[in-house]
């Protein structure tokens, strides 16, 4: 049987979401910006798709722009801050579970004289609304803290940080890449400043991302050049990408009542039957302030590539937090921020489960995970120590 | 990143998993921090590696050349046993992807730490034969990524 349970990755994109596109691609091919028939209805398509996504956030039309994907819109919105806010001050509030594409825009930004405080977080991967009240200064101008983590799933309190942050002055960023479309968000109500979504995250394109910049936030370009985005992001609009992304993400926030139910309770099951039936294995995540989809369990004794490699010889597709999944000699930041040692955060594997998984898959792959945790820990030295230690005592 | 056939073979198909119980020499090398760990286990009558098994905790490629390395022990004499490199070991297995590298290193230092006990339980100098690191994960260059 053929298993994708790594939706956190990227997901595919929905039928009807690419044939959607496809217009876009052949007949409807003219540029936005250009004056002649073809060209105006492409410009009607992507006002379409702005307002597909600034609904979905409950956002303003006027307040989406649209970026090359969830990078792109990270990178904007703290180099952004940081260079239009420097007058007021040079320091950032992050965790350290963010993704690679906050850490590392915020440790280039310590290269150019700013400060950067990463929160630590919790057994859970949650962070301390009292840390965050601690790590804010006079010169505090943003904070970027994520809506949900990509590899264990835990959803941080967003809307409480958001008040923090505005009860300082402050500006709060938040990278929902993995969040949008998944749970429910309202920027407004969880008092969110700006916020970064990728769209081949929710069943549409790679290649095209936005970020949502609440009304009134001066923020520096990144992409300098052409008028597009209300003179703030150059470029051709991604036309195709537009309209697969805000269709995508319309259907996933109509379907969420239903969506979110259901995978909540496949996620709990493949949870529930792995931990029981196989011994020296934890959850890693926060059990319930968890995203739908997402699930990382570490298995002990033995290391996280060795399991992929076994599951894909069965049909089962997923990730590994290890070391030598990365091709570093350290695992997953994430793995090891929320206090697993090495020898387990290497062990670990990530299934995370979306539109198109079935209970059918869900059942095999608990029924798949077993024998392959057991067959490596046959081999492993640290097992065979293990029950030594155990049958002396 | 991709394995060739024969390190899947190996991975998949694993040859020589297990203990030697009256085993004449036993190295292990590695640490589980780094995430890879190999146990190696030689069983060496009238200067001839009768039989070798292994463990080992990590990924893909390590397991596979802890199977192959332990397969082309078998049968040697100490002095050709010597000869097993990792460059040996990694061509065995129609190569490995550069990040990988290490593994072989790792398997030719588990073989020599077997060597290297079953040395010094007899009382014997191996010519050429240094005592085993403990640690040797700490002390290699990981290649960067192609």
């Amino acid at each position: 049987m053929e298993c994708y349970f790594d939706n956190a990755a990227t997901t595919q994109v929905r039928p009807e979401v690419a044939e959607a596109m496809i217009p876009y691609l052949t007949e409807s091919f003219g540029n936005p910006s250009s004056i002649y028939k073809i060209a105006q209805k492409n410009k009607n398509a992507v006002e379409h798709g702005r307002e597909q996504v600034a609904k979905a956030i409950n956002a303003g039309v006027n307040e989406i722009y649209f970026t090359a994907g969830g990078s792109e819109a990270d990178n904007w919105a703290i180099k952004g801050v940081a260079e239009s806010y420097a007058n007021k001050g040079k320091h950032i509030i992050t965790s350290c579970i963010e993704h690679h594409a906050v850490l590392h825009t915020c440790e280039y930004l310590e290269t150019k004289g700013y400060e950067v405080t990463y929160l630590p977080v919790d057994e859970y991967g949650m962070i301390s609304l009292d840390d965050l009240k601690n790590a804010i200064r006079e010169d505090t101008i943003l904070i970027t803290i994520m809506f949900a983590n990509n590899e264990i799933g835990t959803i941080e309190p967003i809307a409480e940080i958001g008040k923090i942050a505005h009860e300082h002055g402050i500006l709060f960023h938040t990278d929902a890449v993995q969040a949008v479309g998944h749970v429910e968000i309202d920027v407004k109500a969880m008092n969110i400043d700006m916020l970064s979504m990728s769209g081949h995250k929710f069943y549409g394109p790679k290649g095209i991302g936005a970020l949502y910049i609440k009304k009134g936030i001066k923020l520096n370009p990144l992409i300098h050049g052409g008028a597009q985005e209300r003179r703030r992001r150059a470029g051709t609009e991604n036309v195709p990408g537009i309209v697969g992304m805000g269709l995508a993400l319309e259907l996933a926030v109509k379907e969420l009542p239903e969506e979110m139910p259901r995978l909540t309770a496949l996620r709990d099951k493949l949870i529930n039957e792995i931990l029981e039936k196989v011994p020296y294995s934890r959850l890693n995540g926060h059990p319930t302030k968890r995203l739908p989809g997402n699930v990382n369990i570490s298995f002990e004794f033995i290391e996280g590539e060795g399991i992929l490699l076994l599951l894909d010889y069965k049909g089962i597709c997923a990730s590994s937090g290890s070391a030598c999944a990365s091709g570093s000699l350290d695992p997953s930041h994430v793995l090891l921020a929320i206090g697993l040692p090495h020898e387990k955060a290497h062990g670990s594997v990530r299934l995370t489960i979306g539109h198109f998984t079935t209970e059918e898959q869900v059942d095999y792959v608990i029924k798949e995970i077993p024998p392959i945790i057991d067959r490596l820990r046959q081999m492993s030295p640290l097992y065979e120590e293990f029950l030594k230690e155990k049958g002396e005592k | 990143m991709q394995y060739s056939e024969k390190v899947m073979d190996h991975f998949m198909n694993p040859r020589n998993v297990g203990e030697i119980e009256d085993a004449s020499g036993v190295g292990t090398v590695g640490n589980a921090k780094c995430g890879d760990i190999m146990k190696v286990y030689l069983k060496i009558e009238d200067g001839v590696v009768q039989d070798a098994k292994f463990k080992t905790f990590g990924c893909g490629a390590a397991v596979a050349t802890s199977s192959m390395a332990t397969e082309m022990i078998k049968g040697k004499t100490i002095k050709e046993a010597m000869e097993i490199t990792n460059k040996a070991v990694m061509e065995a297995l129609d190569g490995l992807p550069p990040v990988k590298v290490h593994c072989s290193c790792l398997a030719e230092e588990a073989l020599h730490a077997a060597l290297w006990d079953y040395a010094e339980k007899n009382g014997i100098v191996i010519e050429g034969l240094e005592k085993p690191v403990n640690d040797i994960s700490e002390h290699e260059e990981i290649p960067e990524e192609e």
